[in-house]
Order: structure tokens, then C-alpha cells, then sequence
């Protein structure tokens, strides 16, 4: 089973992932494949299990202030900033629709 | 023309009332110089996990409870991804699948016709309710294109509290969300102050023809008070009658509520429809919550949560305070929906009603038609009342000794609201409005103006 120009062109705008060519996109598929072994098991009647550390106990922390006060060392790491704050763009900048970008997806 | 079924439901996102974050310990606190209440987990640093803060998830068991729902004993937290500048991590810690809270209900009065005398209770059932982070804040500055951001938002323990379309107009919802807004500060889990974004509503609007199925609804952001909360939802009502009359259609959209102008508009095209690829948080298991009967033996009680026993500790809520202020002293429903909606004045009232003798069915008066009016008139809190209740009972008590009239009650009432320290007492004297209590006196004066209108008299004297 492939994967749709679609559905690719539907995760690299919301991943923002990069399928690059035919190599990645062929690891894709080899990776859903091999999730869709579970598929064989029948699961009927069983609670589905999302993590080992379901039974593990949910550590519950006190509510006093212990953190924060580091303003210099966060903004260290930011290309911009303006007065202790981030900049960022106006707004998010959407990936080109596929007929304006240069992916490898063009040619499928 | 076939008549329109509005319909309207609530999504309802209330700020925790707590010392620290939901998922770690930096400060909650609503003005502070940018950034300086971020911790690294907060900024989404790499190698942070987020840790559950308990005041969090009792705050949402206490709401739960008093919102009548079922609470989950265990509730799973997922993550529900998207991209903006203020969500640094790229995805939010909610509770999609399993939210703490189910099934509950709110009841909430309105009056018929704008006539305070007759009040008619509505329900709105919850759907849910569930513990998720706030995300941080965006100026933007159109001007340089680009956008400042603050993190110190970011984090913020919220309880989404979602109303099922039960409502049918703007007064209705703005009523629910005043009731809601109250039973939440009543807890304590919320200040639940709008104009400081501790309580953000925003509106699903739909309309259809009696008998055939929902509409086509449009989502309502940006609504920043209560009374706009009511102009957004009528506007939006009558906005999409209108479209389906002149035979358009409505679209699935966000719309954003243009307080200035009164109106709806439609908010800029997010990338179209939105997949949040919501996946179970595999950083934290799920939350267990105890009661009387499955409380564990053997665990640190800092570690447990009973539903018991924070039921038990549950304040009267408001409903239940209205009904023992009618109780207790008498006075009509609608009386104590404006004593409990004004903060501090039921507080108010009953100080004055143990500092006098005046019946509290006549006090009631005196708080709700002249206090609260001048209140008004003047933009003040009752905190912030020039008259305290010792000066208003003082005066109540020359009113009921008939030392005074209550025409001269409001006279010295207006002397009091200057606040220049004056008793009643003294106002009185000063302006000399004691009644008159001795009978000869009395008969002197009347007998003065008989005679000083004698042919007036002669024509008004009945047979």
C-alpha cells in the first residue's frame, strides 16, 4: 500500500517534515508497514495500553513557587529579542502549497 | 417566514487559582516584567518533564463536584499539536481523551422581560471538564511585523469547562457564564476575573428551522466581558438569519467579536482545518484520584487525593447562599440575586441588619435602592463605600425610632455619601430634621395653616 502525494503533502505541512525523495518517503512506508503488524493481534475486549508507566504511581507536587527568575539565561539562546521579549514573526509563515514549493513531491 | 431555533454553547477556559504552574514550579501571577515567571520546562528547554501540581487537580475536582459531574478516578493527559510562537513546545498538555470531569449540570436564573420580579431557571448541562496549559502571550507589532513574545503565561494550570448547546441567546449564556464566573469564586478555584483573562469564553452559534437538524455553526473568540459576551451571541444570532434569509450560507468558520463595532468578523484563515495529531502524554501516567472506599492504605497521604473529603470541605455555593439569605431574613429571590452579584454586599447587608433593629425586609430596601444606587452612580465597590454599615444602621436606627422621616433618612443618606466623618446624629441636628414628636406642638402648626387658608379648608372639607 502507498502513501498519497495527499497525505504527504498533508504531513509535511503539519510536521514540518522535509520527505526530501524517494528514499524518505520509501522509509515511511517501510515504518507504517511494520506498525501495521499490531494489526494481527485481536485485541476484543482489551483496554488499550499507551505507555509501561501506566501503572506507575502519577507524582502529585506541591504548589510552591521553586522556579523561574532566569529571564537572561532564557533569552541567551534567542536570535532576537526586544526588551526580555522573544521575537518572532507576525504570524505563521504556512508552507507554500505544493505547486509553489521545490519538493520531490511535485513529480509524483 | 419559518421561525429560527438559535442555539448556543460554551467553551469556558478558567486560570487556576494557584502559587505555581500547572506542569512546574515557576509563579502564576498576572502582571510581571516579561519572561521572569519561565522556567525551563516552561520554555520548552530539551530534557524538562512536566510534574503535576496537586492545588491543580483539586481546584478541578472541587469545580467538578460543584458543577454536579461524575468525577473520572483515573483521567489521562494527551498532547494536542500545533504550531504558534507562544506555544513553545509545540503542542499542548490536555485532556482529550478522559478529561477529569463528565456529565454535570448548571442552574442559572434570568429574569422575564427585563422585570426583576420574575425569575425563571434554566440548566445547561456540562459535557466536561478538563485540566490543560495555557500558552503564553503574543503582542503584536504590526508596525515592524513581528510579534513579541512573553512566556510568563505559559504553563498556567486552565480548567476547560465545556456547556452543551443548551442556550439559546446571548442572555442566557452571559447569565450561565455570571453563575459560573460566581460558583468559581465561591470555590476559590478561580478569581475567574475576565479583564485579566482569568476567564475566557468563547461561543459555538448555530441556527435551524424547527424540526430540521442543527446548523451550520461558527465558532466566537475574542469576547473580553460578560455584556459582550451577550452582544457577540445576538450578533452572530441575527448575523446568520440574515445570510440564510437572503438565501447564503454559513460557513464553518472562527469568527473574532469586534467590540468597538459591535459585530462579528471572520478571523484570518488558519492554514484551513486544523489536525491537532492528539497522542497520549507519555511523560505522565494517568491520574488516579481516591474516595472513602478505595483510599490505599499505605501511600503518603501527600500523595492522595479524595474526592470524599473535598466534598465534604465544599462551600455553600451561591445558590444554596441565596436561598438561606431568603430564609433567614425574608426577603424576595430577585433580592438576593442582586445581593450576591455585587462582591461584598450580601456581606454588607447583614452587618446593617444586626446593627439595627429595622426589620430586614425594610433594609433590604435601603441597600439594594439607595446604597447600591449611588454605588453605581459613582463606579464604586462596595468596599470602596463612603457609607459603612455602622453609619447605615446608625441612620436605620433613627429612621426606626421615628426620630426622623425617611424623607430626612435620604437627605442625610445624600450628607453621608460625601464621607466627611459626620454621624447621622449630628447630620440631623445640623439640618434640623428631627420629627416633630410633641402632640401640642403638632396641633399648633396645623391649626397655623388652617387658619392661614381658611377658604381652601372651607371647599376641601369632604360631607
Amino acid at each position: 500500500q502507498q502513501v498519497s502525494v495527499e497525505v504527504l503533502d498533508h504531513l509535511e505541512h503539519l510536521a514540518l517534515v522535509d520527505f526530501r525523495d524517494s528514499e524518505g518517503v520509501e522509509r515511511l512506508q517501510k515504518a507504517i508497514q511494520f506498525a501495521d503488524q499490531l494489526q494481527e493481534v485481536n485485541t476484543d475486549g482489551v483496554e488499550p495500553m499507551d505507555s509501561v508507566l501506566e501503572d506507575r504511581c502519577l507524582y502529585l507536587r506541591e504548589d510552591d513557587v521553586t522556579e523561574g527568575n532566569c529571564t537572561k539565561e532564557l533569552l541567551e539562546n534567542a536570535r532576537e529579542k526586544v526588551e526580555e521579549y522573544f521575537v518572532a514573526p507576525p504570524g505563521n509563515i504556512p508552507l507554500p502549497k505544493l505547486e509553489e514549493r521545490e519538493t520531490f513531491l511535485q513529480g509524483s | 417566514l419559518a421561525p429560527w431555533i438559535p442555539v448556543v454553547g460554551l467553551e469556558i477556559h478558567a486560570q487556576i487559582s494557584s502559587n505555581s504552574k500547572l506542569f512546574s514550579g515557576s509563579q502564576v501571577q498576572f502582571a510581571a516584567p516579561p519572561n521572569s515567571l519561565v522556567s525551563f520546562f516552561d520554555a520548552s528547554l530539551p530534557g524538562t518533564l512536566p510534574v503535576l501540581n496537586r492545588r491543580c487537580v483539586e481546584a478541578a475536582v472541587m469545580t467538578g463536584l460543584a458543577l454536579n459531574c461524575s468525577i473520572n478516578k483515573k483521567s489521562l493527559f494527551d498532547r494536542k499539536h500545533y504550531f504558534y510562537a507562544d506555544l513553545p513546545a509545540g503542542y499542548q498538555i490536555t485532556q482529550q481523551r478522559v478529561p477529569i470531569a463528565v456529565n454535570g449540570s448548571l442552574s442559572y436564573s434570568l429574569c422575564i422581560d427585563n422585570k426583576m420580579s420574575q425569575m425563571v431557571t434554566k440548566t445547561v448541562r456540562i459535557k466536561q471538564i478538563q485540566l490543560e496549559q495555557d500558552s503564553g502571550k503574543s503582542l503584536h507589532d504590526d508596525t515592524r511585523s513581528q510579534t513579541l513574545v512573553d512566556l510568563n503565561r505559559a504553563g498556567v494550570g486552565l480548567m476547560e469547562v465545556v456547556m452543551e448547546p443548551d442556550m439559546c441567546c446571548g442572555e442566557e449564556a452571559a447569565a450561565a457564564v455570571r453563575e459560573l464566573q460566581l460558583i468559581l469564586q465561591t470555590l476559590g478555584s478561580s478569581q475567574a476575573v475576565m479583564a485579566e483573562g482569568q476567564l475566557r469564553v468563547d461561543a459555538n452559534v448555530s441556527v435551524h428551522h424547527p424540526g430540521e437538524p442543527y446548523g451550520v455553526r461558527t465558532e466566537v473568540k475574542n469576547i473580553n466581558s460578560i455584556r459582550f459576551l451577550a452582544k457577540a451571541v445576538d450578533y452572530e444570532i441575527q448575523r446568520q438569519i440574515e445570510e440564510l434569509e437572503n438565501g447564503g450560507t454559513i460557513l464553518n468558520e472562527t469568527r473574532a467579536f469586534d467590540s468597538k463595532l459591535g459585530c462579528t468578523v471572520p478571523m484570518r484563515d488558519k492554514e484551513g482545518k486544523q489536525d491537532y495529531r492528539f497522542m497520549p502524554e507519555p511523560n505522565l501516567p494517568p491520574l488516579i484520584l481516591y474516595d472513602a472506599k478505595s483510599l490505599p492504605a499505605n501511600m503518603n497521604h501527600q500523595q492522595v487525593i479524595n474526592i470524599d473529603w473535598i466534598h465534604e470541605r465544599l462551600p455553600d455555593l451561591p445558590s444554596v447562599k441565596r436561598e438561606k439569605l431568603v430564609e433567614q431574613y425574608g426577603i424576595l429571590p430577585e433580592h438576593s440575586f442582586t445581593l450576591l452579584n455585587e462582591d461584598g454586599l450580601a456581606e454588607f447587608f447583614e452587618s446593617v441588619v444586626n446593627q439595627t433593629q429595622m426589620k430586614p425586609k425594610k433594609v433590604i430596601g435601603w441597600i439594594l435602592n439607595d446604597l447600591l444606587s449611588y454605588l453605581k452612580q459613582h463606579s464604586l465597590t462596595v468596599k470602596e463605600s463612603p457609607v459603612s454599615s455602622f453609619l447605615l444602621a446608625d441612620l436605620l436606627n433613627l429612621l426606626e425610632k421615628k426620630e426622623i422621616s425617611s424623607t430626612a433618612a435620604k437627605r442625610v443618606l445624600a450628607e453621608l455619601w460625601k464621607g466627611e466623618g459626620k454621624t447621622p446624629l449630628e447630620i440631623v441636628k445640623e439640618q434640623k430634621l428631627e420629627l416633630l414628636q410633641d402632640q401640642k406642638e403638632l396641633e399648633q402648626i396645623c391649626q397655623a395653616v388652617i387658619d392661614g387658608q381658611e377658604n381652601e379648608v372651607i371647599m376641601m372639607v369632604p360631607r
